[in-house]
């Protein structure tokens, strides 16, 4: 049964006009941008309504309900608060925090503002990627347009709201895509996750409560408001309502970002946004959610995309990076650059994500020059599971699920090349 | 010394003493640093105007890719080493840059003008293979397409030699 | 603050509700393994050994850093527990010098420790260990890079307590090391040499520079008079480096064991502590007459002196210029009793036992050769005390008790305390205040000047005179004092600083494992000594007085100037 339905200008949470250029404020205004901004000063309080009704959930991977961290922001008595926009999008295949901030920047700013007044966060901070110079140029001038206009600093609209945010620039790390760490980076120090309890919502940035959400999150908040929640949730699925944006790359002839209703297939997403196979070549394998996702076959891609159904098959949505393989490629080659990603990012804080990802290097590196044996693909079960179970924080959780997945469906390609495996078929893919 | 003294202690009154400006100061003292890194004396001096521990300006320093704190060439020549690019061709772009500018990955040029570096995802990957120079990103790169902006850039770099 | 109940492996348990699971099973009498965890540091649940099952959690939890909720069911011993946590010491081994038989700590080292009660008989991983060189940099403390294993205690302790910020944590993932800034030696940055770092390391990454060797070789020799002081701290730890009860005091003890081991003097440390109260005393009443520079500081702690000397240059004069008891012991030994006893100073060999690790560095000043002379040529910390009498088969809890020898070795309760944070000051104003005011000091305790409080402000009634005093331990609380001192803010007459948390008895040298408790035990035992003594005030030392009648003749005279005081060096950062 198809779900697929392609959504129509009205339906979009994200109009990302001509993609030569960032939609202006003036633009914006005129396609009802800060309508919602409006209706928030006036009705705090229906706002959040709107945006717990609205089943919103962190867009960034996490998926943490967005509304009910703001109750729990509201729950504070501590004064001084922060917001945090984190646009530090790290996870390899994902593209559509760079998208919103280069082309719509004001959707963004108005959905901090008014996450940071229901949030009664006064001060705050857009945590952008060193990586991507024009969103950081873009947001900056943005919010100095958006602060001439009275929509940004003191007294926003008139109102006795204030926002101040500035912009802070990363230098490097994914880890500082994680929350925690992200804090410690804009203190000044390495991004090192942080023992949680203490949460950002009642310690943070510099101790005070500060709320954190992802780019794709907070500008879903303009159109969740002004289009009202029971609009939202006609989106999407009972379990997951409102839309994602796709990051879809890899063998499909159209690569690139694609606002897709929740309840679609992936299926759907390669075939029907995507122009299905790029080559003659069949569809492979399909990785979903990044390098901290899985790697699946084309039998699991009749999952729709929702979160219930997805966790119970395995996938990991995630940062909604959908990466296309064909039959070419090295499902071993793919998980081998996967995991020295992770050994490459890994802050070396705690000792199972460290020294495990340093023992899963070294094997897959066996592995790929045919040299490991069985009781190394044993080991690698083993680390993996050590590693799921017992880091610190959530990339070491999450770096092995290339690993694990890719093990459970293709575990000959691994086996085929093991010095020691009997009956060695010929289900082994070049290195491209 | 006392040059570099000046260059960083005005970065530093620009974004203010307090430790949470330290990865800001960093950038901003390797962005005026010819050699695109910072220098031994440039974190003693920032751990001076912070009232900080040197290692902990050390230990900052040192954590994140973006920051060197080696000497490194002039402008600084990103190639993506993730997955989707690996598979888009990176390696063929690899090789064309390394004969391009006489250098492996991870060198300097001898002219000091460019550096080779892989890097992790740089979030291009609707444009895959990708490379980053300075603060430009180039995507949907050929070997052929590479060595042209890297031709480019040389151009433009023996121009702002001269002036 | 309320009772809630939790349920640990099939046990329902009544816990307060503001604790740690790792707490709430201490508690009980369950041990959860642990590797950084360190009691008086903050949590840094690096290691993940003290994973444990939480029903309802996916993954397992760090149990140092996730609090008990009411109807918590945890699991701490379950098949899945136990496989993990194994895996996880597997993965440190893989990456560890299989040096067990050798290495320093191989008695008490905890990663060892943990791999007896997990049952690790093999390392199913790839064995690789790196091959950094180690730092021999300093006359203290030898530091092993390759055996770290990245817990994190010793750059919290230096950041956090002892805010000197030499060793941190630089770089990322496996190319991550703690060390000091661009792979730096300790003798290249300004490390104060305290050994705090030593002192929480769970294995044999740092430890105390090993000069057992040396002593030993000047005992073999038959043309070498060897004379040893014993600091007022180790009285009460050697016992405990022996296997008994922490703050066991056993005075009497050491000196036998010294006397067997085959010293040719057994002298005390306290002896030049109570002459140490005199010089400084006077010292400090000099100034105040005279307008010298105030607060006075107390100079006896090296660590402190090199921290002060790097971090302070600009407030040197502050520092008294008496040298500590041990310099000032080391300079009468090679005067004053050669010549008593008519032995050539060049013969004279001069062994300190101590808490300490940075005393192994003071003993090398270049100051401190006061006759032309290393003043004390050896210093061994109380952990290698203990290794000498193990290796000499000395059963130290069976030994009969011997008396000091003389000269040097009579003292007083004024002496003893210098151990204890607060010690130094109230020792000093027990003679100040007799000096001052002319009357008998009627009780000899200081109350205000006592306990584990970071900085102690007291004002203390001479007779009439308020006297406005400070102490300070742990370096991160005399950056404190200093910092006001720099700000023109201190008012304070007198200042004691010492560079270790709790004061001597928390020294670098000292037993295995020093926490807050064990501090507590060791101070406890200091005021007892003191209590028990004859004689409880410096000047009323017999021995003291002897010696400046018959050599020194007064405070702060000629002799005193060149042989019991120095000078400080601006090193700055």
């Amino acid at each position: 049964m198809s779900t697929f339905r392609e959504l129509d200008s009205y339906d979009r949470v994200f109009n990302f006009g001509n993609y030569d250029s960032s939609v202006s404020l003036s633009e914006y205004q005129q396609a009802g941008g800060y309508e919602a901004l409006r209706m928030a000063i006036g009705n705090p309080k229906q706002a959040l309504e709107e945006i717990c009704r609205a089943g919103l959930r962190g867009r960034g991977g996490a998926a943490f309900p967005a509304g009910l961290k703001l109750k729990m922001m509201q729950g504070n008595t501590e004064k001084q608060r922060y917001i945090v926009c984190n646009a530090d999008e790290g996870e390899p295949g994902t593209f559509k925090d760079r998208f919103i901030m280069n082309h719509i920047p004001f959707q963004l700013l108005e959905g901090i503002t008014i996450a940071a007044i229901l949030a009664g966060a006064e001060n705050g901070f857009v945590y952008i990627r060193h990586e991507y110079p024009l969103a950081q140029e873009t947001i900056k001038k943005s919010i100095a347009e958006a602060e001439a206009a009275g929509l940004l600093g003191d007294n926003i609209l008139g109102s006795e709201f204030s926002l101040h945010l500035k912009i802070f620039s990363g230098a490097g790390s994914y880890l500082c895509g994680e929350e925690t760490a992200l804090l410690s980076s804009i203190e000044g120090k390495k991004g090192r996750p942080r023992v949680k309890p203490p949460f950002p919502i009642e310690s943070g940035l510099w101790g005070k409560p500060t709320l954190i959400n992802n780019v794709e999150t907070l500008a879903n908040i303009p159109s969740i408001i002004a289009k009202g929640s029971d609009w939202y949730r006609s989106l999407g699925t009972e379990d997951s309502p409102g839309t994602k944006l796709i990051s879809l790359s890899g063998d499909v002839k159209r690569r690139g970002l694609y606002e897709v209703p929740f309840g679609t297939t992936f299926r759907e997403i390669i075939d029907n946004y995507g122009g299905g196979m790029k080559e003659v070549f069949t569809l492979k394998a399909v990785n979903i959610g990044g390098s901290s996702g899985v790697v699946v076959p084309p039998e699991e891609l009749d999952c729709p995309m929702e979160y219930g159904k997805c966790a119970e098959r395995g996938i990991t949505i995630g940062s909604g990076a959908v990466y296309v393989m064909d039959e070419q490629r090295s499902i071993l080659g793919n998980v081998h650059n996967r995991v020295h990603f992770f050994l490459h990012e890994s802050c070396g804080k705690c000792t199972p994500c460290r020294e495990g990802l340093r023992q899963v290097n070294r094997i897959i590196d066996r592995v790929i020059e045919g040299e490991a044996s069985l009781k190394d693909i044993d080991n690698l079960e083993r680390f993996t599971r050590c590693m799921q179970e017992a880091s610190f924080c959530g990339l070491g959780q999450a770096a092995g699920n290339s690993l694990i997945s890719s093990l459970k469906y293709f575990r000959k390609e691994y086996e085929n090349s093991c010095v020691d495996c009997v009956g060695k078929t010929a289900e082994r893919g070049e290195l491209c | 010394m006392e040059k570099l003294g000046k260059a960083v202690g005005d970065i530093v009154s620009e974004l203010g003493p307090e430790k949470g400006s330290l990865l800001a100061i960093l950038l901003a003292v390797q962005d005026a640093s010819p050699e695109s890194y910072v220098s031994e004396a440039a974190v003693n001096e920032i751990a001076r105007l912070l009232n900080t521990s040197r290692s902990m300006v050390y230990s900052t320093a040192s954590f994140y890719s973006e920051i060197s704190l080696m000497p490194r060439g002039r402008h600084i020549v990103r190639l993506c080493i993730n997955a989707p690019c690996e598979d888009a061709g990176k390696e063929e772009i690899r090789k064309a840059l390394e004969k391009e500018l006489g250098i492996k990955l991870g060198e300097t040029t001898s002219d000091k003008m460019f550096s080779l570096e892989g890097v992790s995802c740089l979030g291009a990957c609707n444009m895959s293979p990708a490379i980053k120079v300075d603060d430009k990103v180039y995507g949907d790169l050929t070997p052929a397409g590479a060595v042209r902006v890297m031709r480019e850039l040389k151009e433009a770099a023996k121009n702002e030699h001269i002036s | 603050m309320r009772s809630i109940d939790i349920n640990i492996n099939g046990e329902v348990l009544s816990v307060p509700d503001n604790i740690t699971i790792l707490e709430a099973a201490k508690m009980h009498g369950i041990k959860i393994p642990t590797l950084c965890h360190f009691p008086d540091q903050r949590v840094k649940a690096n290691c993940r050994v003290c994973v444990v099952e939480v029903e309802g959690n996916r993954n397992l939890v760090a149990s140092c850093s996730t609090p008990v909720r009411e109807g918590m069911k945890v699991r701490t011993n379950s098949a899945r527990v136990r496989e993990t946590v194994q895996t996880i010491l597997e993965l440190i081994f893989a990456n560890h010098p299989q040096e067990c038989l050798t290495c320093i700590r191989n008695a008490n080292c905890e990663l060892r420790q943990l791999a007896a009660e997990h049952g690790i008989r093999e390392i199913k991983a790839d064995m690789s260990t790196p091959l950094l060189p180690l730092d021999n940099s300093t006359p203290s403390i030898v530091r092993d890079p390759n055996k770290c294993i990245k817990c994190g205690r010793c750059a919290e302790v230096c950041h956090h307590v002892q805010t000197t910020g030499i060793l941190y944590s630089h770089y990322r993932g496996i190319n991550g090391s703690i060390t000091p800034e661009y792979g730096k030696t300790l003798a290249e940055v300004a490390c104060v040499l305290c050994g705090q770092c030593v002192a929480v390391c769970p294995v044999g990454a740092i430890h105390e520079k090993d000069d057992t060797a040396a002593v030993w070789a000047a005992l073999e020799n038959p043309e070498k008079h060897v004379v040893v002081q014993v600091a007022p701290s180790v009285r009460v730890s050697i016992a405990e480096e022996m296997g008994q009860a922490p703050g066991t005091i056993a005075t009497g003890k050491l000196v036998t064991a010294l006397r067997r081991l085959g010293f040719n003097k057994i002298f005390d440390t306290d002896f030049t502590a109570d002459l140490t109260i005199l010089e400084e005393g006077n010292e400090l009443l000099q100034r105040v007459k005279n307008g010298g520079a105030l607060p006075m500081i107390t100079s006896c702690s090296p660590g402190w002196i090199k921290f002060i000397e790097h971090n302070y240059p600009e407030q040197l004069e502050h520092l008294s210029t008496c040298k500590s008891p041990q310099q000032m012991f080391g300079a009468l030994a090679k005067t004053y009793y050669a010549e008593k006893s008519g032995i050539d100073p060049k013969d004279i060999v001069v062994v300190s036992i101590m808490p300490c690790t940075a005393k192994k560095y003071e003993c090398t000043r270049p100051e401190m050769k006061s006759n032309g002379y290393q003043d004390v040529d050896y210093v061994l910390t109380t952990r290698e005390f203990g290794r000498m009498l193990r290796q000499s088969g000395i059963d130290f809890a069976a030994l009969a008790d011997s008396p000091f020898d003389n000269p040097l070795g009579m003292s007083t309760g004024a002496g003893a305390i210098f151990g204890a944070t607060g010690g130094v000051m109230e020792a000093a104003l027990r003679t100040v205040y007799e000096v001052v005011t002319g009357k008998e000091l009627a009780k000899l305790e200081f109350e205000s000047v006592r306990g584990l409080e970071g900085v102690k402000e007291a004002t203390v009634d001479l007779d009439g005179l308020p006297v406005k005093v400070a102490v300070a331990h742990g370096l991160g609380n005399a950056r404190k004092v200093m910092d006001k001192i720099k700000a023109g803010e201190a008012d304070y007459a007198f200042v004691e600083v010492m560079c270790c948390p709790g004061g001597c008895i928390g020294g670098g040298g000292q037993p295995y494992i020093t926490k807050k408790e064990t501090r507590m035990a060791r101070i406890k035992a200091i005021y007892e000594v003191d209590a028990d003594m004859p004689l409880r005030k410096s000047h009323a030392n017999p021995a003291v007085q002897e010696l400046y009648k018959d050599f020194l003749k007064e405070p702060l005279g000629e002799k005193s100037h060149h042989l019991l005081h120095t000078h400080y060096q601006k090193r700055g950062l």
